[in-house]
């Protein structure tokens, strides 16, 4: 399906991250690269990823054109943390790194992706945003205010770059299970569990699958959208 | 005309795809040779390639016509 085409996604080390890059694998994808913040996080199981270590919240020191010397047709913005706390209690710390990992650091990394893509007029863009950037969520002001500020990224990209025959949409997936979800206790996890039509957290293959459909020729019509992948949790 | 001028036309020609005849030094890429503001960016990458320089984006936005190009890069490409 990716056949002579190259994936560029963040935080390849992460449940989602992994998964997606499974998948472009599993389906000929040519070259595919990633990044971590800690180059042992990488698993043995993923030699065929190229790795470069790189901390997205000091991406901006950090010269692209050194690290990917490379040719790039999918790229997925995918890494990305939380760091909850009622808002009153929130650092500015804790709201500068969320702000700035989860969409600053997309900035930089579309700056260097869009620029190969425009010249050679092809490019699939995605971005891994959240559905609680829809519906907000308490303890989230940070995580939630980076993550809706995608959708207004998203739209205005999508119209820049229509022309040139590159797409840009988001996946807004609902809970999944993963690094982040297993932090919760069981308590937690009932409460969402009840709240979820389908009765069961998503998976991080359903989102890698989301993630080929609109990088596939079945999407090449789709563009500035956001596709809710949630398990009927929130229908927007 | 110069050979860096001979240079920048024939990328303006080859990448808006208009007739050499129809540029002149002062003709605008947007206003007069139907670029859209992308292709000026993809002008702009096109120089910088030919020309081996890397061309800022404060002085990129204020070349806006063939002039402007050749004016730019006879001062700054090797
Ligand atoms: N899991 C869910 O339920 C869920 C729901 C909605 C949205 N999402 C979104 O899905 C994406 C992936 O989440 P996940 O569940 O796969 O989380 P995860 O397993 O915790 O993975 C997060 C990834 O982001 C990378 N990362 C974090 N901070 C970084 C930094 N400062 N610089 C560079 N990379 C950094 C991590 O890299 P290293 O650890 O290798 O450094 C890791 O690869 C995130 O954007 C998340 O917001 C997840």
């Amino acid at each position: 399906m990716f056949k002579d085409k190259n994936l560029l996604v963040t935080g390849g080390t992460g449940s989602i991250g992994s998964s997606i890059c499974n998948y472009f694998n599993n389906n000929g994808c040519k070259d595919i690269y990633s990044t971590t913040t800690n180059l042992n996080k990488v698993r043995d199981d993923q030699a065929y990823i190229k790795f470069k270590e790189i901390n997205l919240n000091n991406i901006e020191n950090i010269n692209l054109d050194e690290l990917f010397d490379i040719d790039i047709d999918f790229l997925v913005l995918n890494a990305g943390l939380n760091k909850d706390n009622i808002f009153l209690r929130m650092s500015s710390e804790d709201w500068n790194s969320v702000i700035n990992v989860n969409l600053n650091s997309s900035f930089h990394l579309l700056k260097y992706c869009v620029k190969k893509m425009v010249k050679k007029k092809f490019g699939r863009i995605v971005f891994i945003s959240s559905v609680v950037a829809y519906t907000g969520n308490p303890g989230q002001a940070n995580y939630t205010a980076s993550k809706a500020a995608i959708s207004g990224l998203v739209k205005s990209l999508a119209l820049e770059l229509s022309s040139r025959n590159i797409t840009v949409n988001s996946i807004a997936p609902g809970f999944i299970s993963s690094n982040m979800t297993d932090k919760l206790n069981d308590d937690q996890k009932n409460a969402i569990l009840g709240r979820i039509p389908m009765k069961k957290l998503g998976n991080s293959d359903d989102i890698a699958k989301a993630v080929g459909f609109l990088c596939s020729e079945n999407a090449n019509y789709i563009t500035g959208q956001t596709l809710h992948v949630n398990g009927g949790l929130a229908l927007i | 005309m110069s050979d860096i001028e001979e240079r920048v036309k024939k990328i303006v020609v080859e990448h808006l795809g208009v007739e050499e005849a129809k540029i002149q030094s002062d003709s605008k890429f947007i206003d007069d040779l139907g670029a859209d503001s992308l292709d000026t960016v993809e002008l702009v990458m096109a120089f910088e390639e030919e020309f081996g320089c890397e061309i800022p984006d404060d002085a990129a936005e204020k070349i806006v016509t063939l002039k402007d190009a050749v004016t730019y890069l006879s001062a700054n490409s090797n």
